[in-house]
Formats: C-alpha cells, sequence, structure tokens
C-alpha cells in the first residue's frame, strides 16, 4: 500500500515536472520534439543537427515526407514538420523559433511587417494549382473569368445564366485569410471579394470537397491533387486545370509552395533545401503527393505577379 | 502504534509525510495560479492591444456587422451573435431532454437507470467533439439539407450538434441532484396521497432545480467554448443569420478558421484574441453564474 503510495506520487511529479518542461518550450504549436540528435552516432556523415519546419498544412504532408527521407540518408539530422497554417510558419520562422517556415503566399503578401518579411529568404518548392470545382449536377464545363467574378460577388445567383440547369448557385468559399482563396482570388478573379451573407466558409480541402459533392448547385475550389470524378473541374477561360498547362503557364490559376528562412539557411538546412531541389525529390515525391514541380515550371512568376517564361 | 517505543519514530515519520504532502500539493497549486494567470495575461495583453495599437473602436468590434480584414472593418457581432445564438438554442433542445433522461433513471427504473443508461450517457460525453462535427456534417447536414430550405448547413445544425454534446453533461449533474434528494422528501409525498407524477412535479423538480440550472449554465459554457464541431457544421459566413437554415458564424469558428492563416501582431490576428478574450470573459461569467446557483442550492 505503502509503496504504491509512493510510486503514485513520483509519477504525479514527473508528470507535472514534465508538464512544466512543456511549458518552457517556445515552440508554443504545442507537439512533442523528439530530439534524436544528442544521442550518439557512429555514423561520419558531415551533416548535424536539428530543423524545425513549421506553417502551412498544404506543403506539411511533402515535407514530413521528404524530411523523413533526408533524415534516413543523414542520421545525425533530425527533421521536425508542424503544422499550424502559413500565418504561424511565417510568424515563427521570423520570430526564430523554427528553421523554416512554410507558406502558401508570398511572405510580404502576409506581414504587417515589411523589414521582418524582408529578412526572410524564400525557397519556392512546388507550385500548387486551383481549380474551380462545381457539383456534377450543375451542367456547366467552362467559366470565364468574369463569369466566375460574377458568381463570387453574388451578381450571378442561378445556373442557368451561365449555361446550367435552372439551380440556386451556393458557394463554399474559405476564410477571408486562407492562402488558397488569395490564390483563388488574385489570378482567378482578379480582385479580392466580399464574403456573401448565406455563402458557407471551411477551410480543409476536405470538406470543401464533400460539400461540394453533396450540395446540390455548389461551387467551390480546390487544390489540384482533389479532384477526382466526385466533382466537377470547370474549365477556367476555356483551358482544362492539368498539370500540363499549369507547367506550360496555359493556365493562370497556381501559387508556389514557399520555405522561408531568415537570413541564409545553415549548413543542414540548406542540405535540405537543396535535396528538396533535386530531380529525386522533384519528380518523385512532389508528383507523388500532387503537387507540380517547382523545377519544371517553364514559366515564372514574382511577387507583383508577373510572369516570365 | 503496537508498543510504546515506536511511537517517536512513526511519529517523526508522519511529520515528514505531513510535510511532503503539504509541500507537493501547495506546489500543484502555485503551478494552477500560474498557468490560469500566465493564459489571462496572454490573452487579456493581445486582446487589449487591438483596440489600444491597432485603435479599432470597441462599440465598432462590439455592435459593428461587417468583418472585412483587408478593409480594416472589425465587426465581431456576427460572431458574437452566432455564438449566443447557437448555444441558447442548444440548451433550449437538450434542457428538457436531459432533465427527462434523468428522471427516468433515477425515478422510474432507478436500478437499470443506474446499471446501464448512467454509463451510456457518460459514454456519450467521451465522444471527441471532431467526431460529433464529422456526423453531423454527414448525417444531419443532408437531412436538413433535403426536410428544410437551405442548405443544411448552418445554425440550426450547429445548434442541433451542440446540444446533442452537452446532453450528458446536463443529464449527468441533473441524475447527481435527483439521486442525492432524500428518500423522505418523496415518501412524506408519497404518504399525503400524491401520484408519482404530482411528487416529480410539485416536490422534487421545484427541490432540485437550482442543481438541474447548474447543469443548464455548464451545458452552455461548453457549448459556447466548443468549436471543432460547430465549425464544421454551421457554415461560417461572417454575417448575422436571417434564418435558422442560413450559413452563420461563432467566435469559437472564426477564431479556429483563421486563426492559424494569420500572422502573429497583424490586426486581423489582434481582433481573434480580442474574440478570445470575450470567450474567456464569458466563461467567467458563466462560471459565476453557476456558483450563484450552488449557493441559493445550499440554504
Amino acid at each position: 500500500m505503502k509503496l504504491k503510495k509512493s510510486f503514485l506520487l513520483t509519477l504525479t511529479l514527473a508528470f507535472a515536472v514534465s508538464l512544466a518542461a512543456c511549458g518552457n518550450k517556445d515552440n508554443s504549436s504545442g507537439s512533442t520534439t523528439t530530439d534524436t540528435t544528442n544521442k550518439p552516432t557512429s555514423e561520419t556523415t558531415a551533416l548535424s543537427g536539428s530543423i524545425l519546419a513549421s506553417g502551412s498544412t498544404a506543403l506539411q504532408p511533402l515535407v514530413e515526407q521528404v524530411g523523413k527521407k533526408f533524415m534516413d540518408k543523414n542520421t545525425g539530422v533530425s527533421i521536425q514538420v508542424q503544422g499550424g497554417g502559413s500565418g504561424t510558419g511565417l510568424t515563427q520562422v521570423s520570430g526564430g523559433q523554427v528553421q523554416i517556415g512554410n507558406s502558401d503566399v508570398f511572405a510580404s503578401e502576409k506581414m504587417k511587417d515589411e523589414a521582418a518579411a524582408k529578412e526572410l529568404v524564400d525557397h519556392q518548392v512546388a507550385v500548387v494549382a486551383i481549380a474551380a470545382v462545381t457539383n456534377p449536377e450543375v451542367g456547366v464545363t467552362n467559366l470565364t473569368k468574369q463569369q466566375l467574378v460574377d458568381i463570387f460577388t453574388g451578381k450571378i445567383t442561378n445556373w442557368k445564366d451561365v449555361g446550367g440547369k435552372d439551380q440556386a448557385i451556393v458557394i463554399v468559399n474559405r476564410p477571408s485569410s486562407s492562402g488558397t482563396r488569395a490564390t483563388f482570388e488574385k489570378f482567378a478573379l482578379g480582385t479580392k471579394t466580399e464574403d456573401l451573407k448565406g455563402s458557407i466558409q471551411e477551410d480543409s480541402s476536405g470538406t470543401v470537397k464533400k460539400l461540394v459533392t453533396e450540395t446540390p448547385g455548389a461551387i467551390g475550389y480546390l487544390a489540384l491533387s482533389y479532384l477526382d470524378d466526385k466533382v466537377k473541374a470547370v474549365q477556367y477561360e476555356g483551358v482544362d486545370a492539368t498539370v500540363d498547362n499549369v507547367v506550360s503557364g496555359k493556365y493562370p490559376v497556381w501559387a508556389y509552395e514557399h520555405m522561408y528562412t531568415k537570413g541564409e539557411p545553415d549548413a543542414t538546412t540548406k542540405a535540405f533545401l537543396d535535396y528538396f531541389m533535386t530531380d529525386e525529390v522533384q519528380n518523385g515525391d512532389v508528383v507523388e503527393l500532387g503537387y507540380i514541380p517547382a523545377s519544371k515550371m517553364q514559366v515564372k512568376r514574382d511577387e507583383a505577379g508577373n510572369v516570365t517564361k | 502504534m503496537k508498543s510504546n517505543q515506536d511511537t517517536p519514530l512513526l511519529l517523526r515519520k508522519h511529520r515528514t509525510e505531513e510535510w511532503i504532502g503539504r509541500g507537493y500539493t501547495t506546489i500543484c497549486v502555485l503551478f494552477l495560479i500560474v498557468i490560469i494567470i500566465s493564459i489571462v495575461y496572454f490573452v487579456a495583453t493581445k486582446g487589449i492591444s487591438t483596440f489600444a495599437i491597432d485603435h479599432v473602436s470597441l462599440s465598432e468590434f462590439l455592435f459593428g456587422s461587417t468583418w472585412s480584414p483587408d478593409d480594416n472593418k472589425f465587426g465581431a457581432l456576427p460572431f458574437i451573435y452566432g455564438s449566443f445564438l447557437t448555444s441558447l438554442l442548444a440548451a433550449l433542445i437538450a434542457s428538457p431532454l436531459s432533465v427527462c433522461a434523468a428522471l427516468f433513471m433515477t425515478e422510474i427504473v432507478p436500478n437499470w437507470g443506474k446499471k446501464v443508461l448512467q454509463p451510456v450517457v457518460e459514454l456519450l460525453a467521451g465522444i471527441p467533439s471532431v467526431v460529433y462535427g464529422f456526423i453531423g456534417l454527414s448525417i444531419l447536414v443532408p437531412f436538413l439539407r433535403s426536410t428544410f430550405p437551405g442548405q443544411g448547413i448552418g445554425v440550426a445544425a450547429g445548434a442541433i450538434v451542440l446540444s446533442i454534446m452537452i446532453l450528458p453533461t446536463i443529464t449527468s449533474i441533473a441524475t447527481d441532484a435527483l439521486s442525492a434528494l432524500p428518500r423522505n422528501l418523496k415518501e412524506a409525498s408519497y404518504g399525503l396521497g400524491a401520484t408519482r407524477w404530482q411528487t416529480i412535479y410539485g416536490v422534487i423538480l421545484p427541490t432540485v432545480l437550482p442543481s438541474v440550472l447548474t447543469g443548464v449554465v455548464l451545458g452552455m459554457a461548453r457549448a459556447f467554448g466548443e468549436a471543432l464541431a460547430v465549425q464544421m457544421v454551421i457554415g461560417n459566413a461572417p454575417h448575422i443569420p436571417t434564418s435558422l437554415f442560413e450559413s452563420a458564424s461563432t467566435l469559437t469558428s472564426v477564431i479556429t478558421l483563421n486563426m492559424s492563416n494569420t500572422v502573429m501582431g497583424s490586426v486581423q490576428n489582434n481582433a481573434l484574441w480580442s474574440m478570445a478574450m470575450i470567450l474567456m470573459l464569458m466563461t467567467f461569467v458563466f462560471v459565476f453564474v453557476v456558483r450563484l446557483l450552488e449557493r441559493r442550492h445550499k440554504l
């Protein structure tokens, strides 16, 4: 009995102490950092250290997968990837809590503090293209830019006005802070839109897809990797939303996935980012997970949105 | 205390035990206090900076109905309204159900109720909110869509999901209150020739009312603070809804949707913290109300 009690006491104490230790961490995201770097390794790899990346949930699976591969190759390195959203990634990399901040948008578009945004070095690792999708029943295959603008600003409220069935349009939008929405508004609509009364807003692509699939008359937008038969991807100005059209620059609704470092990265982080740009990763993991390799793009785009060949 | 020689040793041992126990519990309490104070401090500094640093006017924030961060419009009324509307509706739906369920478990089938029904209700409390949200999105929303006008998603869906979530909270508290009721109250009532219904209506319910209200308030507090499940089914349009089947937002849903996408220190981010502060203040109000009810109950 006594033994049990003291055991329980030590256990609670240990728990409390570990909780306290958690409280001291600055990483705030509340993830458990398993630091494997302190283990003595017999490997003679030159690289060692730990990389912490946080930010965009759209980019997270890719960074995780590539990170795992990189760790297999360099046993002295530990890479930890957290989500949190583009805003979190930029905040944390700028504040020095993480080495890499993942973002769906250019830092200058998101950050108020211009000086802090300038300190960040951009590494564009992949491209994500976004297609307007509708419920398969609405019977529309192509939408022009003007039609899309009219739909998303509430001027057109019935599908029959754009050549579809006589059915009310239900907009499944993203929250105003979303990177996907920013990309869609900038390159597909060319204008910011107000949140319409009665429109639906969801942040997760899975939920958007589910709602567009099930709700009659729904329109939304999804990254190409989410497209399948359940939703109808409509052409934009007569151009199909396909990888080839994005690569050749015909289809304009796409954005870079950025991995930001504060200043020039240290040797380990640099090696990791370089590894990201190798053909092995660009043609392997990037494609496999539904992104478009940044290295393949035949067109380039700067922060202002100017496209160059 | 088997023999006299043992006493000093035992005494010393007990003193050490006492000392360790005292020290340990003090540390725990201090730890809790530090956590609470730092959370309140953090949320408050962030929340107040919307008004102090970014100069958003407090009245615009509380009563403005336009939420458009891109145009520097930070009216949070749609979210405040949405939060109150959904949690009140949820309490309205859940309270009668819970009280009746509690009555059934304690008064009508006490044995079976305690052995089977109560654990089931407690199980309901253990289901993660994301599961409620997903079930709401997969079953409730299509049902509402085909039965009522609108897209299924909206205030009604949010309130129904929340009402199911707070059902176990209210039921458990009501059940506890009912089973703690002294037997003689009931027996006296029966002895006077009252029927079971008259006893329940005239004696039991009035007596346990404060406790039941405590349960309702706690349930509302949970509904008010619930984020994930509501966010999945309410639609999240930043407008004051004109119908129960129209997309709307709550304080929690707008915070979870936007917090991760905004950069710390930006006005929008600070405005979200201000909403978190409102949530926190509301929680304090709920706790305060519960305290008041408990005090009334004690008389």
